[in-house]
């Protein structure tokens, strides 16, 4: 590596950056207004041409705010809380192949920060780190109603990080790929999103869940916790909560669209611009994931918390389970068995399942009866 | 490249853990009464891995099979039966231990137990380092939780204890696995052998690699100066688990020293037999004394025990087929005297835990001469007096360190013998020839005491034909690699 | 000094200070994160040494399980604050500090004088890690070591068996005899037969 590409490494990095905050700035402005489009209402509209820069408006005002610091806090994790928010979901963001790649000084420069062989992971191993920003801030705040908000999120975001994770691996079986350039080269076919679809929607729960965002925001639930973990934060500080925030989401939107909805693949003419192309389609994908969000959020009302748990452990996690058993069924049968064997295999599973929903019910009954 | 997938050194193995899981299943589906339906099944379980293991005596396989993982020699057979017959004698007691207190058991004792029996079934035929302390953590995990089971205070306390300073020693025979790893580049036991075999250069990788080991595993069958454990865990568990797990962790932590010593370390033997022998020294000194001070029944048996972990210790100073042999046979005595002896304290009466001092012995031959009579046995073996199995054990394990020129330390086990005899002497006073003061009642069960007659008939019997075993024990001892 | 030196001298020292830290803290969350910083540069440590998977591995498991269920365990049960950490048998400590410096001290030594210092990754790692690092680890795993990864499921089996019974102790139904020896309860009276 010489300084040139160096130099590009750096670009790089400094246009995700740049580009993933512009990103969290529209996403922001997107919701509210898809959001007052359901309520009926304009949403913003005064910072900018139909309130598009409402968000900058919104970070200026906190920006400029007085930082309070109450008098019980654990000062250092407390004022470390907020930027463990932000970085995770930078770094996972620098896995996700947004394009394919440009020819620049002579070089060939992807769209993408680093292409580790193990991008899946890398990105499983972020959105874990994720949890200790909601944690230390609710302990660090020294106060009830952010370490109810703590606790309740830490055993959420690892038990639905459980069920996410399944659903990585059922596509990484799938694919039989551990990096993000290898998962989007096994789609060139036909995306996972069809063959995958159930790991697609365990995926898409186990993410909102994973960024607490409604219905399972309870970390911060407003009618029960004030405002949960960052009930004491406030100013630039709270403002990077909310940066953090949306920066997962934007993260897990581009992640499933990587995973499952082909990456950047998508019609175009080769003759113009063969970079363009991709980087558009990749965009587009993103914001139908976003808006698949939003529109969960302006539908469903906030779980109850003993319903969340048993809907994690007792419905996603089974569900992931058989499904990524059934994945690695589909993808060695063939090799071992043949066509025929695979029929003989499925049906038999099939039988098995029906046997147990039939069975299932009749002991749970039993049980209600005896006691 | 596969792996040869050859499963029938594996077997007993497969049996314990797919009866374990029958258990568990069973405990979580089924109501009403369980615990007849709990011991059928465990019992199967172990008396089908039994006879998988007996199979296994002519097995004409590799020596070790599945990439290396499992040996097939008949040290590991032997071994097997014998913690298996401990598992066997341990459910006994448990069940009757659940009879006598409904409200305090647990079913997942039966599943646990054998999940405690896998690991030591496994740790007996390990020829991987990796496997031998996967086996480990099984078993120890498993004994913990049943040493806690009942949930009383004791318990519970004693399960802490046990728990803590067992990870510790966890943690120390990890170390020496990985010291191990880098000094020869490999964790299969005979390929460990091999590499330190004819080595001429630095070997103190490998030295603290045995040092380390050596703590993991003196631990396992409380050596002292590791068994600070040993006296509150024995005490606080019920009696049932700790009849079990003095005999069978004794079994299994033994075999797999065994295993890891005189065939993995047999290049070092000339720098680990001294530290053995000081082991074996100190464990001896130590248990026979401190069991002297003792008020309560487990406790000094417990104490009893650290003696005997010298014993054996003792016999392994000879590293040679002979100590193997002596040792083996010192395991398999040990197992039946101390798996009788917690038995019969068990059924001494019927208030069971809440009585283990030694008032309770008194006058015991005037309440019931039977159980007095058996007691006396396991004692007067545990003292190593003839004609029990006691005594032919430590002939067998003196004899061998003097053959080893460890002749000072036969003198001290002979000597620690007769001071420890004064404890065992102590009880069967208190049975025969003090009248009872207190309107005690033994309890009449027949479940323990099928336990009990078990371990006096294997007693007398290898005390008056040893002859019987020396031949299997002898072939088991020379290990095949 | 390579691209690789870099990054570890400046990822060692954090490991070290992180260790450290955990051990002199007094607060048990700040212990916590002082070891969550340690794992994270040990992650680091495997990707240089060209293990990417169990750099992936040690942050997803170590870092981003583990340490979150200490922190939820510290949280829920309060001993974040104000422990007594005085040592009820004298003259532990100062043994403790000796002998464990004894330990680190034999240790290095013998490491040193058994297989130095590695300088370079073993013979054939290349050929080993030809296409990729998670395959070949897949391979030796799935191979090799089947039968102790077999082993370890069982192990887990335990765990779990275990921490449910110790966890999950079912509510006594304590009989009217036991509470009569309590001295609890009265002695039942006889009572007409209601109509």
């Amino acid at each position: 590596m010489d300084a040139l590409d160096w130099a590009l490494l750096v670009a790089r990095v400094v246009a995700v950056f740049a580009a993933l905050l512009v990103a969290v700035m529209l996403t922001i402005w997107f919701e509210r207004k898809v959001i007052a489009d359901f309520q009926t209402r304009t949403g913003p509209l005064r910072a900018g041409p139909r309130g598009i820069l409402i968000t900058l408006a919104d970070g200026i005002k906190l920006f400029f705010k007085e930082g309070i610091l109450p008098a019980m806090v654990d000062r250092p994790v407390y004022l470390i809380a907020p930027v463990i928010a932000m970085l995770p979901a930078f770094l996972a963001f620098a896995v996700v192949p947004f394009g394919t790649s440009v020819t620049l000084f002579g070089r060939e420069v992807p769209f993408q920060v680093a292409d580790l062989n193990v991008g899946i992971l890398w990105i499983l191993a972020m959105t874990s780190m994720g949890v200790y920003a909601v944690v230390l801030a609710g302990w660090a705040s020294g106060s009830n109603y952010p370490l109810l908000g703590a606790v309740r999120s830490s055993a959420q975001m690892i038990s639905y990080e459980v069920g996410m994770g399944l659903a990585i691996v059922a596509v990484l079986t799938y694919s039989g790929e551990l990096s993000m350039t290898g998962v989007i080269e096994a789609q060139s076919r036909v995306w996972n999103v069809i063959p995958q679809f159930p790991a697609f929607v365990v995926f898409l729960i186990g993410g909102l869940a994973e960024t607490n965002r409604p219905p399972f925001d309870l970390a911060e639930a407003e009618s029960e916790l004030v405002a949960g973990f960052h009930t004491e934060y406030s100013g630039i500080r709270f403002a990077m909560f909310f940066l953090g925030e949306y920066l997962n989401t934007v993260t897990v939107a581009a992640v499933a669209t990587t995973l499952f909805l082909g990456g950047w693949r998508g019609p175009w003419f080769d003759g113009f611009a063969p970079w363009l192309g991709p980087l558009l389609w990749f965009v587009v994908k993103v914001v139908a994931v976003l808006y698949v969000f939003v529109l969960i959020r302006a539908t469903l009302p906030r779980m109850r918390y003993d319903r969340l748990m048993n809907f994690g452990w007792k419905v996603l996690i089974p569900f992931g389970l058989v499904w990524v058993l059934l994945t690695g069924a589909v993808v060695v049968l063939p090799q071992e068995i043949g066509r025929r064997g695979v029929l003989l295999a499925g049906a038999a599973v099939l039988g098995l399942v029906l046997l147990a929903s039939f069975v299932a019910p009749l002991v749970q009954r039993r049980r209600e009866v005896a006691s | 490249m596969t792996p040869d997938l050859d499963l029938v050194p594996f077997v007993p193995e497969l049996v314990l853990v797919a009866a374990a899981i029958v258990g568990l299943l069973y405990e979580a589906l089924a109501r009403g009464p369980r615990y007849p339906v709990h011991l059928a099944v465990a019992l199967a379980g172990i008396v089908v891995a039994s006879g998988a293991t007996l199979a296994l005596w002519r097995y004409g396989g590799d020596p070790t099979v599945l990439a290396g993982a499992i040996a097939t020699d008949r040290l590991a057979v032997l071994a097997r039966l014998t913690v298996l017959g401990a598992a066997f004698c341990g459910l006994l007691l448990g069940t009757h231990a659940i009879e006598r207190d409904p409200a305090a058991a647990r079913g997942e004792f039966f599943p646990l137990l054998l999940f405690a029996t896998t690991g030591m079934t496994l740790i007996v035929a390990a020829a991987d380092l990796i496997v031998v302390f996967l086996a480990l953590e099984v078993l120890s995990l498993s004994l913990y939780v049943l040493t806690g089971l009942p949930g009383r205070r004791a318990a519970s306390e004693a399960s802490l204890k046990y728990f803590l300073l067992g990870a510790f020693s966890s943690a120390f025979f990890l170390y020496g696995v990985a010291m191990v790893y880098g000094a020869t580049g490999t964790t299969r036991i005979p390929e460990i052998a091999n590499a330190l075999v004819g080595r001429t250069g630095e070997q103190g990788l490998a030295l603290l690699a045995a040092a380390l080991l050596l703590i993991g595993l003196g631990f396992k069958v409380s050596a002292a100066p590791f068994h600070m454990w040993t006296p509150d865990v024995y005490q606080g568990a019920p009696t049932s688990v700790t009849a079990f797990m003095s005999a069978a962790t004794k079994v299994a932590a033994f075999a797999a020293l065994i295993r890891v010593f005189d065939v993995g370390l047999q290049a070092l033997r000339w720098d680990w037999t001294p530290l053995v022998a000081a082991l074996a020294a100190v464990s001896v000194v130590l248990g026979s004394v401190l069991a002297i001070a003792q008020a309560d029944v487990k406790r000094m048996l417990a104490y009893s025990s650290v003696a005997h972990a010298g014993f054996i210790l003792t016999g392994l100073t000879a590293s040679n087929a002979d100590g193997i042999g002596a040792s083996l046979f010192y395991l398999i005595a040990y197992s039946a005297m101390t798996i009788g002896s917690f038995a019969v304290v068990g059924v001494t009466t019927t208030r069971g835990e809440d009585r283990t001092d030694l008032d309770a012995y008194r006058g015991l031959y005037r309440r019931d001469p039977h159980l007095a009579a058996a007691m006396a046995l396991f004692l007067v073996s545990l003292a190593g007096v003839p004609p029990t199995a006691g005594f032919i054990a430590k002939v067998g394990v003196f004899g061998a360190a003097i053959g080893a020129g460890y002749v000072w330390l036969a003198l001290l086990g002979v000597l620690a013998s007769v001071a420890a005899a004064y404890v065992y002497l102590r009880v069967i006073v208190l049975m025969f020839m003090v009248e009872p003061e207190e309107a005690l009642v033994s309890d009449p069960a027949p479940l323990p005491r099928i336990a009990i007659a078990i371990g006096a008939a294997i007693v007398l019997v290898l005390g008056l034909f040893p002859g019987l075993v020396t031949d299997l024990v002898r072939s088991a001892a020379v290990l095949r690699w | 000094m390579s691209a690789d030196q870099l990054v570890f001298w400046i990822f060692a020292p954090i490991a070290v200070a992180g260790a450290i830290g955990m051990l002199l803290s007094r607060n048990a969350v700040h212990a916590a994160l002082f070891l969550v910083v340690n794992l994270f540069c040990i992650a680091v440590m495997y990707l240089l040494l060209e293990a990417p998977f169990l750099f992936a591995v040690q942050i997803i498991v170590y870092a981003g399980a583990i340490m979150v269920l200490f922190l939820f365990v510290i949280m829920l049960l309060g001993v974040d604050r104000g422990d007594d950490l005085r040592e009820p048998l004298i003259g532990q400590r100062p043994l403790a500090v000796i002998l464990a410096a004894a330990f680190v001290v034999e240790i290095a030594v013998a490491v040193r004088a058994g297989i130095g210092f590695a300088t370079m990754a073993p013979e054939g790692f290349d050929a080993v890690n030809r296409d990729g690092n998670a395959r070949a680890l897949a391979r030796v795993l799935f191979r090799e070591y089947f039968l102790p990864f077999e082993v370890t499921s069982l192990l887990l089996i335990v765990a779990a068996v275990a921490a449910m019974v110790l966890a999950h102790r079912r509510a006594r139904a304590v009989t009217q005899a036991e509470l009569e020896r309590l001295g609890l309860l009265e002695p039942p009276r006889e009572e007409a037969p209601s109509p």
